[in-house]
């Protein structure tokens, strides 16, 4: 990442995955020694997973480079990387909020090396070793549909548009985990003040980015790319959804969304699109992705709800990430705890049809 | 190819010592905290395959020797399969105890809910039977109906590749390669049953199986 950002290079010239970065390059050194070990790199395949999360952490290396590290005899190798090409960034100035005030946090590494972002893999531990080609600079967010004006913002006029908060907020998966994760964003609220929708917008739609050279997923047809996901006005506008920037005080990694993503606390996670590229308000319920894929399993809510199963999945009870092997689950909460601040916008509304 | 005794008696070991390297691998990382995020799926997605990984090697030994002709290897089908069951009684107190602490009204409702556990278990009660006759004394008690009962082994495959197929959220590509190898397994049988046109599948031990019981 530092040598392609650097590179004096016409970018346009010579696509990323033309250029060796530095790292691959000295790391090729490394890597012919580790795979001198013979056996010994077999079995550090064998025997350690975290090879390749430490690889993914390090941020800065070509997807070829991240499975070349995961595959080799990896701690040296990935520790030096992850010093080298460590991109990990503080947001100055952001305040605390009482959100999650007392919840024990997800770890940094669990929140960061287990990820559902199919636009890097279907694996839980692909996006952070695929998602390094990915660049969230420079980045623009284009408004369109039912606005007064269509516009623009820049990622840096987003994050002036309201002060940064911190949120603690529970993140509970469609597919039965949850994990703690302290987000640092604004509220969706106030973007959409300054976007002014006119009368007809009754939905917002989220498109995410779908960049075929930097995100190898969407070049599989697993999902309709690119991610669609959209929420009623009134849902966009609750003061508990929010336009996450970072998380742990830092920026955003690359798996986690940068960018921005959406946050919805009282929703299942698949409803926080990531790297977010176009916002259209509209009139009608727009068609979002998991919905397109799976009608009978996916909603457009997908409101957090342990009184209606999903065909796959108990969503009575979750696993919370970082229990560890004996941890066991919990009970999931209506609303996954938010019902005070969200039920209602439900009411009325028939839950089990509108899942 | 002929072999001699003591050296089926060597890859018997080797497969023994082989075939613990998964569950070894697992101790390994557990023990290293290096089980991922989640520990639990880890471990239950880890013996879930080589569950199926087992059952496709002991499926493979007949379609060896259909097309080789290689015969000794068949030998290894009743060791391979208890191995299978080894990780599927791994792979269900993994649900049953890590992933819901013995909570049998939550298991139950589990069970019966989702399609891809229902079939899975019945997979997995299925090679019950099959384990508890693995032994030469039953093979000798159930005479022809040890191999009728045996043939339930391609039902279970089936199930187990439909319980893979139903649990993956979207992506098929895992679950497709392991229908993939089964589909050529069972094809290669049914291509030599049509050739002789008369069963031509072995499902009894073969006559060197029976001397190595004799002789323990
Ligand atoms: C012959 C029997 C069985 C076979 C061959 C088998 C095989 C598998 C395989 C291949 C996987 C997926 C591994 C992966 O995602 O990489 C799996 C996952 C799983 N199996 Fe089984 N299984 C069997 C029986 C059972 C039984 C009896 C249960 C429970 C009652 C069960 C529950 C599960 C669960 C909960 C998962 C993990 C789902 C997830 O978190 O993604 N399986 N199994």
């Amino acid at each position: 990442m530092i040598i392609l950002n650097q590179s004096k290079l016409n970018p346009s010239n010579i696509q990323p995955s033309e250029i060796t970065p530095r790292e691959v390059f000295d790391n090729r050194r490394y890597f012919l020694k580790a795979a001198g070990f013979g056996l010994a790199a077999g079995s550090a395949l064998l025997f350690s997973t975290k090879v390749r999360a430490a690889a993914a952490v390090s941020g800065g290396v070509t997807e070829g480079a991240g499975r070349l590290i995961g595959r080799a005899n990896g701690p040296v190798v990935a520790e030096k990387m992850a010093f080298k090409a460590g991109t990990r960034q503080k947001i100055s100035g952001y305040t605390k909020t009482a959100y999650g005030e007392g919840e024990k946090l997800s770890k940094y590494e669990d929140i960061t090396t287990y990820n559902n972002y199919y636009e890097f893999g279907t694996g839980k531990a692909d996006p952070a070793v695929q998602a390094t080609l990915f660049r969230p600079r420079p980045w623009t967010i284009s408004i369109e549909g039912a606005v007064k004006k269509a516009k623009t913002i820049s990622i840096e006029d987003l994050l002036k548009l309201a002060p940064l908060e911190e949120r603690i907020y529970r993140m509970r998966c469609v597919e039965g985990w949850s994990m703690v994760i302290p987000w640092v964003g604004l509220p969706l609220a106030s973007f959409v003040k300054w976007a002014e929708p006119t009368g007809n917008a009754k939905y917002v739609e989220f498109i995410s980015a779908n960049d075929s050279l930097s995100m190898p997923g969407v070049r599989s047809p697993v999902l309709d790319w690119p991610y669609t996901e959209g929420l009623r006005m009134d849902e966009a506008t609750n003061p508990l959804t929010l336009l996450a920037v970072g998380l742990y005080g830092e920026y955003l990694p690359n798996q986690n969304g940068a960018p921005v993503r959406l946050v919805m606390p009282w929703k299942y996670g698949f409803k926080g699109g990531k790297a977010i590229v176009k916002i259209r308000f509209v009139e009608k319920m727009p068609l979002t992705t998991w919905v397109k894929a799976g009608p009978s399993e996916y909603g457009f809510y997908a409101n957090v709800n342990p009184n209606v199963d999903h065909p796959r999945w108990t969503q009575s009870s979750e696993k919370p990430i970082g229990g560890g092997l004996f941890g066991g689950r919990i009970k999931t909460k209506m609303f996954n705890g938010y019902s005070e601040q969200v039920a209602q916008m439900y009411a009325g509304l028939d839950l089990t049809k509108n899942f | 190819m002929a072999i001699k005794k003591q050296h089926i008696v060597f890859i018997k070991a080797a497969i023994w010592l082989l075939a613990l390297l998964p569950l070894a691998r697992l101790v390994w990382l557990g023990t290293h905290d290096d089980l991922s995020a989640n520990p639990v799926e880890f471990v239950e997605r880890s013996t879930g395959t080589w569950t199926l990984v087992f059952l496709l090697i002991t499926l493979s030994m007949t379609p060896i020797r259909l097309l080789t002709g290689i015969v000794w290897q068949v030998q290894l089908r009743r060791m391979l399969g208890l191995w299978m069951f080894f990780y599927v009684c791994l792979h269900i107190s993994t649900y049953v105890w890590l992933d819901y602490s013995f909570l049998w009204a939550d298991i139950v409702k589990d069970i019966i809910k989702h399609p891809y556990v229902i079939v899975g278990f019945s997979a997995f009660l299925l090679t019950i039977p099959l384990a508890a006759t693995s032994n030469s004394y039953m093979i000798k008690r159930l005479k022809t109906n040890w191999k009728k009962l045996h043939q339930l082994v391609y039902v279970i495959a089936i199930l187990a590749i439909l319980h893979f197929w139903w649990l993956v959220k979207k992506d098929v590509t895992e679950p497709f390669y392991y229908a993939a190898v089964l589909f050529v397994l069972l094809g290669i049988r049914l291509y030599y049953r049509y050739l002789h046109t008369k069963p031509a599948i072995k499902m009894r031990p073969t006559n060197a199986e029976m001397q190595t019981h004799q002789a323990k």
